[in-house]
């Protein structure tokens, strides 16, 4: 392709990309409470508002705790369940890498009508904590995608030479797997915490009528008209997401984790 | 290390949690929910065990059959709009600087992971009267007085568009690297120019991988459900929009259910195709 | 005993046999080769060794000890792998101490070792540097010095020299044969190099189609090969059916060599003769006629090919004794019986 063509072709996608957020990165900044572009004054108390203002504070630490939590548990389904898949030959247990990849693939409202209508069944609807065990069964799939991945990518003779230098399953899992899984680890925690502070519809769903998170917190507050404040939140989720990835980047493959194995000489 | 079969009990233990987890909180509450859809609705938002097909009768309303096939007709022209733009991007990104490329994917990764809440926010504020595109428009001249564009059918395209723009470069991205760079090269020897050996050589070589794509999307815009509702009218509610709206608001679980599980069916058929192509693509 | 005993050794994977009944010892102290081409089993036996792979049959002895379903890491070996496989997380001296350390030595004790190998591999001062930043030669030091570091019982390795250029393989063949004499140390290596086998090895063992085929010294197994794989495997050799007639006068081409005899009731058989063994004279002067279809003078050697009756022989000499032959000219070819060897068909 002509190289013009491209750089035009590029700067349309990337204005396509950016326009909404540069909309609303200006409001954000507007002085009074009014959907205005350009802004009309400078302000930043619209951000300062997400930590001060209780109903928005508490709507952040509920999100938060939530992605952290969810995260984490993702994390523990994931890496045992990858592990056995890569170490042992057991052609049934796929049918649990399918599940955790099920949710992730169905539409989002599925699983949410499907964890739903469990927890009313079971009578923990409404409860903080089914919230963390819903995000992190469908947000299962990424840590497991990248630690499929990162397993992989690990020689296999790696894991021969410790044994015949004397290291036992035990011991090779702690010395040799886990350090060198642990760029995958922290990649698939990343993706997972990202999204679940971004979800909305499993969260509405589980929780919505107990507790606010940020999302939901946002489309309430859309409901009943207009307030700065979602225009600062949406900028900090959107600083967030690019500082969190930037972060995977910097440290890892994020080319490879997106499923290029052949990212070298680039 | 070879693999070998799990040789005694112990072996799976490490299987026992996840198992468990995703049995318990995946499998029976899917379940949990078929079975919903057979029950009988109560006035008030309850409902009592049975096993009926009233809330799959209600599949063949017009009301209902106008809301599918506009479901679906969204999700394919969301689909084909995004393969056709993502493609040349995509394709020209795997050919750029490495460092280039990470700056893109890290960006198109933070929009991916923005919630639906956020980009119907976004997309009403640019498309608003007071804050939107139209403002500058009016600033060059071009339009003589500011305006809404939403709600409409165009909002609501552009905004899944914009949704599901990141998540189609990322399912062709690997494709498109793995792609074999000579044979654009042997197409420009043998006398094509760049943007011919694009269509007579990538676009080819890639058939079986834009047809799964078109489907991945596909799945992913009948996934959407607030874009819909934020940025359309209630002619433009989709099934997925549809179904939080029983579950929720009109508080009919049964029928919310029963629609889900058609939802199922219909996006497992569609997965059972992307495999297809895909063995087709192999054995190619 | 003292050593490595391989009894009636097995390895099926489903219905193939990849190590058929193989028997072999390995006296303490001796350097083995596993010599074969690609999917004899010399690998799968290697790694049988090891414990990284259950035989299906037979048993392994080490000094006398059954260790046949010992896991591997009770057995106390070091072992070098194709890929090396040392740890990109670790440093050199990690990557060195990493058997030491498992085992609870003393972080003194392990640093003192790591001294003495690196030392050992010319390697001194490099202990805290990254395994990436080494060159090919120094990985494979590395790799060494790393299976050797708890002074094992068994020194193996699988094609440990593979990814040397030619040059850096040669000089580490003699490397890694002076080091195991110096440590005495029980070694076997696996390699598909006939020339790697016959630098180091004590003993050749050369594999085909998951057995042994000949086990004996190098030069035995160049000079007197077991059977024609053997002797087409090691080295050039130019192979020619042989028959006895009814007076037991044994005709090579339809042409009696006195002096040579076939086994014991056999009426055929099959000749090995080395392409260095083979003398060109004036036609009729010897005992086979042949034409010349092709001579290449390789600088230190020059091979002339010559056509017997439609076989074709390959005679090898040095540019001092270079036989002044052109293409198409008729030659004739002398063959000794102490030069020739009958082998079983």
């Amino acid at each position: 392709m002509t190289s013009i063509f491209r750089k035009a072709y590029f700067f349309l996608i990337g204005l396509f990309l950016s326009l909404p957020l540069i909309v609303v990165a200006g409001v954000s900044v507007n002085a009074k409470q009014t959907l205005a572009f350009p802004p009309q004054g400078f302000s930043l108390s619209w951000y300062g508002e997400i930590f001060f203002n209780p109903e928005w504070r508490s709507a952040l630490f509920a999100s938060v705790t939530l992605a952290l939590l969810s995260a984490a548990l993702a994390v523990a389904i994931a890496l045992p369940l990858a592990w056995f898949l890569w170490r042992r030959i057991a052609p049934w247990a796929n049918i649990f890498q399918l599940l955790g990849v099920a949710p992730f693939t169905l539409p989002p409202v599925i699983t949410a009508l499907g964890l739903l209508t469990f927890w009313a069944t079971v009578g923990f609807y409404g409860q903080p904590w089914t919230a963390v065990v819903s995000h992190a069964i469908f947000f299962v799939t990424l840590p497991l995608v990248t630690l499929s991945l990162g397993f992989t990518s690990i020689d296999r003779s790696l894991v021969e030479a410790a044994a015949t230098m004397g290291a036992d399953e035990r011991t090779i899992f702690r010395t040799i797997v886990l350090p060198l899984i642990l760029p995958y680890i922290v990649s698939g925690y990343a993706f997972a915490f990202v999204l679940s502070l971004n979800e909305y519809i499993v969260a509405y769903m589980t929780v919505g009528f107990t507790m606010e998170t940020l999302p939901i917190k946002i489309f309430n507050a859309l409901r009943y008209g207009y307030t700065p404040t979602m225009a600062s939140v949406t900028v900090l989720f959107v600083t967030t997401a690019a500082v969190i990835f930037g972060l995977v980047a910097r440290f890892g493959d994020l080319p490879k984790l997106l499923g290029a194995m052949s990212s070298d000489g680039k | 290390m070879r693999r070998e079969p799990p040789q005694t009990l112990g072996d799976y233990a490490p299987l026992l949690f996840p198992a468990a987890m995703l049995t318990i909180f995946f499998v029976v509450p899917f379940g949990t929910m078929i079975a919903v859809s057979f029950f009988q609705r109560q006035q008030g938002g309850f409902y009592t065990p049975a096993f009926v097909f009233d809330n799959y009768a209600r599949f063949l309303s017009a009301f209902f059959g106008g809301v599918l096939g506009f479901s679906l007709l969204l999700a394919i022209t969301v689909a084909i709009c995004c393969v056709v733009l993502a493609l040349p991007f995509t394709y020209m990104l795997t050919r750029m600087a490495r460092k280039v490329q990470v700056v893109w994917l890290v960006a198109l990764l933070s929009i991916l992971s923005l919630s639906e809440v956020i980009i119907g926010f976004a997309w009403s504020t640019l498309f608003s009267r007071t804050a939107g595109i139209t403002n500058i428009l009016v600033a060059l001249g071009i339009m003589s007085e500011a305006k809404a564009l939403t709600p409409s059918f165009g909002a609501v395209l552009t905004g899944m568009v914009y949704q599901a723009f990141p998540y189609t470069v990322l399912v062709l991205f690997p494709a498109l690297v793995r792609l074999d760079p000579t044979l654009t090269e042997a197409a420009r020897t043998l006398g094509a120019s760049p943007l011919k050996a694009f269509f007579t050589v990538v676009v080819p070589a890639l058939r079986n991988t834009i047809t799964a794509t078109l489907i991945m999307v596909f799945i992913f815009a009948l996934g959407s459900y607030l874009l819909p509702q934020l940025l359309g009218r209630p002619q433009h509610w989709t099934l997925s929009v549809l179904i939080t709206d029983q579950a929720i608001y009109q508080s009919n679980m049964p029928f919310a259910a029963a629609m889900a599980v058609f939802l199922v069916l219909v996006t497992l058929g569609l997965v059972a195709l992307t495999v297809i192509a895909g063995r087709k693509g192999e054995a190619a | 005993m003292s050593g490595l005993a391989l009894q009636n050794v097995v390895k099926e994977f489903g219905s193939f046999r990849a190590v058929n009944n193989v028997d072999l010892n390995v006296p303490h102290g001796t350097f083995v080769c596993m010599l074969g081409p690609s999917g004899c089993g010399k690998t799968t036996l290697l790694r049988m060794i090891a414990g990284l792979d259950l035989p299906t049959g037979g048993a392994i002895r080490l000094d006398g000890d059954d260790i046949t379903h010992v896991p591997t890491h009770k057995r106390n070996l070091g072992m070098v792998f194709q890929s090396l496989a040392l740890f990109p997380h670790l440093t050199v001296g990690e990557n060195i101490a990493y058997p030491l350390r498992i085992r609870g030595a003393a972080k003194e004790d392990q640093k003192k070792r790591v001294d003495e190998l690196l030392s050992m591999i010319h390697l001194t001062g490099y202990a805290d540097r990254p395994v990436a930043k080494l060159s090919g030669g120094q990985r494979q030091r590395v790799a060494i010095a790393r299976a050797l570091a708890i002074s094992p019982k068994l020194f193996l390795l699988d094609e440990p020299l593979s990814a040397l250029d030619a040059k850096l393989r040669e000089a580490m063949q003699v490397e890694l044969r002076q080091l195991q004499q110096k440590l005495g140390i029980t070694t076997i290596v696996v390699t598909h190099d006939q020339r790697e086998a016959m630098t180091m090895a004590d003993t050749v063992v050369v594999m085909n189609g998951g057995e042994i085929r000949q086990a004996a010294s190098p030069i035995e197994i160049y000079r007197r090969p077991a059977d024609s794989f053997v002797a087409d495997f090691i080295g050039q050799t130019n192979l020619l059916e042989v028959q006895a007639d009814s007076t037991g006068r044994v005709e090579v081409l339809g042409q009696p060599i006195a002096g040579l005899a076939l086994p014991a009731g056999a009426s055929k058989g099959t000749l090995s003769v080395r392409p260095e063994d083979v003398h060109l004279t004036a036609p009729g002067a010897g005992a086979l006629t042949g034409k010349v279809t092709f001579v290449r003078d390789l600088g230190g050697t020059i091979e002339t090919f010559v056509d017997i009756a439609g076989r074709q022989i390959v005679a090898v000499s040095t540019p001092r004794a270079r036989p002044d032959v052109t293409v198409g000219q008729e030659v004739g070819i002398a063959l000794t019986p102490d030069v020739c060897v009958v082998l079983k068909k």
